[in-house]
């Protein structure tokens, strides 16, 4: 059955507020009779995934297209924030990227900068612009970005891509279906966890071993057995995993995420249940520990807070490193972090903070192929599964481990 | 004989016939593709070195990121895209993307799809009325 419009939709879809509305609200009836969505639901914000590697040429001229209309409403109607770039136009040559690749990047931010679009470039806007509240329905692109919100925050959002992220800009709305709907909230499957990581390393295995346990994107997880209260950094490292390896968009933490209260709020008794232990953990990191040397470190994936600079400064204290270390972080936590002297201490030791971007969002195949990188460290789960395709043998470990990489160029085996 | 016809609870897109390429594996543009060369290039991927291109990809399920929203309209732009997209479940990031791109899909079958087209086998994908027919 098709969506239900109300008649500032039906105004919307028949062209009266120009063609761009129009364009993205047909975009986002397509995807919403395909869910079987009965109507729309009005979002409070967008957030934009759109790296150029992604949007190539036809992207870029799709946005361009967009910008250039000036009949009409043309501009976003909601705050609008975008995921990172695919560079730091300041360490482009570093990176080795070609002219193009920062060409079209240029065109693209300015086709954006057009639309209204605040290019905050950010993945970590929970920590860093604005959280979400309770119950407040949003279009979020980035994986990470959505499984936080929805899970942490108790926001309602689905994963939204880029064009349907800039749709719901557009049109202040998105269709109502899945995660937007109580019902489809509930857990799916029950998770008994027995170890609590106290590593970021730990807890994206941790995430990724449940990902996979939940197999696709409808799968809600219910998790028991964590013990004490995550900190914001850990939860992001276990959020941006799981999705990765699972498609996930929600999960529930029983006494800790706002929606579960206790396991019967968003349980049911029947669920099929797994257990997840201290071996699955580590036997998820130990299956990327393929090599003993490595050609870069990466700390990326999601983009570091103020306070995981902090801590990789601490580390970098007195040492020199014999491989390329790059932190990546957002455009609002870099200043800060240069304010505090981290930027310095991390670059004092050899390293390279960069800003705005994210490592696998960054052409990664072409910078593997420019600067000869394929045994790459991380303490990212979620880019170590991600990395894979791009013709990287990426390996998980501790970010002091990899810090020790960075100086001997030889990862320890955990 | 009479063609065996597997109708989708979901569907978008133009109607295709071609070769169906089948794995009980995931998909993500981003993850499992070099959409440089068109071939599935994860090592890990049961389809690992097969050329995507000009196929009927039937898989298991969505995985990963958002990037596929935008990679499905780019690499048609280039010719280098699959035919159409048939899974046993989607997440809304491949919706959106062959939205997009105007790309077939279909997902959500009675059956395990992955099961019961034979790989290689000529099908056509009728989104307009839902199903996917062998021969």
């Amino acid at each position: 059955m098709a969506m239900k419009l109300n008649d500032e939709e039906q105004d919307i879809l028949a062209g009266k507020a120009g063609p761009v509305p129009q364009l993205a609200l047909r975009h986002q009836i397509k995807v919403g009779d395909f869910f079987g969505a009965k109507d729309f639901v009005a979002v409070t914000q967008a957030h934009i995934m759109a790296d150029t590697e992604s949007l190539g040429e036809a992207g870029v001229q799709w946005l361009e297209g967009l910008a250039a209309t000036t009949e009409g409403q043309h501009r976003v109607r909601i705050p609008t924030i975008t995921d990172p770039r695919g560079t730091d136009f300041t360490k482009a040559d570093f990176l080795g990227q070609s002219s193009g690749m920062l060409d079209l990047e240029r065109r693209a931010i300015a086709a954006f900068e057009k639309l209204g679009v605040a290019m905050t470039n950010t993945c970590i806007n929970y920590q860093t612009i604005q959280p979400p509240t309770r119950n407040e329905h949003t279009a979020f692109g980035d994986t990470g970005v959505v499984i936080y919100a929805n899970s942490v925050c108790g926001a309602r959002s689905n994963f939204e891509g880029g064009p349907s992220a800039l749709s719901a800009g557009l049109t202040g709305r998105t269709p109502r279906y899945g995660f937007h709907l109580p019902e489809q909230r509930r857990a799916t499957l029950r998770i008994q966890v027995d170890h609590t990581p106290s590593s970021l390393n730990g807890w994206g295995a941790l995430g990724g071993v449940i990902g996979r346990l939940a197999g696709n994107y409808w799968a809600v997880p219910v998790i028991e057995g964590i013990e004490g209260a995550p900190r914001s950094d850990q939860l992001k490292h276990f959020g941006a995993s799981m999705a990765s390896f699972g498609s996930t968009a929600l999960y529930h933490l029983v006494g800790l995420t706002p929606e579960a209260g206790t396991l019967p709020d968003v349980a049911d008794d029947s669920l099929p249940a797994y257990r997840v232990t201290r071996a699955d953990v580590e036997a998820l990191q130990k299956s990327y520990h393929t090599d003993n040397t490595v050609d870069v470190v990466v700390f990326s994936a999601p983009q570091l807070s103020l306070y995981e600079l902090g801590d990789l400064a601490a580390l970098c204290e007195g040492r020199r490193f014999s491989v390329p270390m790059l932190a990546v972080t957002s455009p609002q936590v870099k200043p800060d972090s240069d304010r505090m002297g981290f930027t310095a201490r991390i670059e004092a030791a050899g390293g390279s903070v960069l800003s705005g971007m994210c490592f696998y969002q960054s052409y990664a195949r072409e910078i593997s192929e420019a600067r000869g990188w394929r045994r790459l460290a991380t303490n990212s789960a979620k880019l170590v599964n991600v990395l894979g395709g791009y013709g990287y043998r990426p390996m998980l470990a501790s970010m002091e481990a990899c810090v020790d990489a960075a100086v001997s160029g030889r990862l320890l085996r955990i | 004989m009479s063609a065996k016809i597997f109708r989708a609870c979901h569907a978008m897109g133009p109607v295709v016939r071609g070769p169906a390429l089948v794995a009980h594996d995931g998909f993500s543009a981003r993850y499992d593709l070099d959409r440089l060369k068109g071939i599935f290039s994860r090592p890990a991927h049961k389809l690992a070195g097969q050329s995507y291109v000009g196929k009927i990809l039937v898989l298991d399920t969505a995985k990963g990121g958002v990037a596929t929203a935008w990679m499905l309209h780019e690499m048609k732009s280039r010719g280098i895209a699959p035919l159409a997209l048939v899974l046993n479940s989607v997440n809304p990031i491949l919706a959106q993307g062959a939205a997009l791109g105007d790309v077939a899909m279909l997902a959500g079958f009675d059956e395990d799809i992955t099961a019961v087209v034979p790989n290689g086998a000529e099908v056509e994908v009728n989104p307009a009325e839902g199903w996917l027919k062998i021969g």
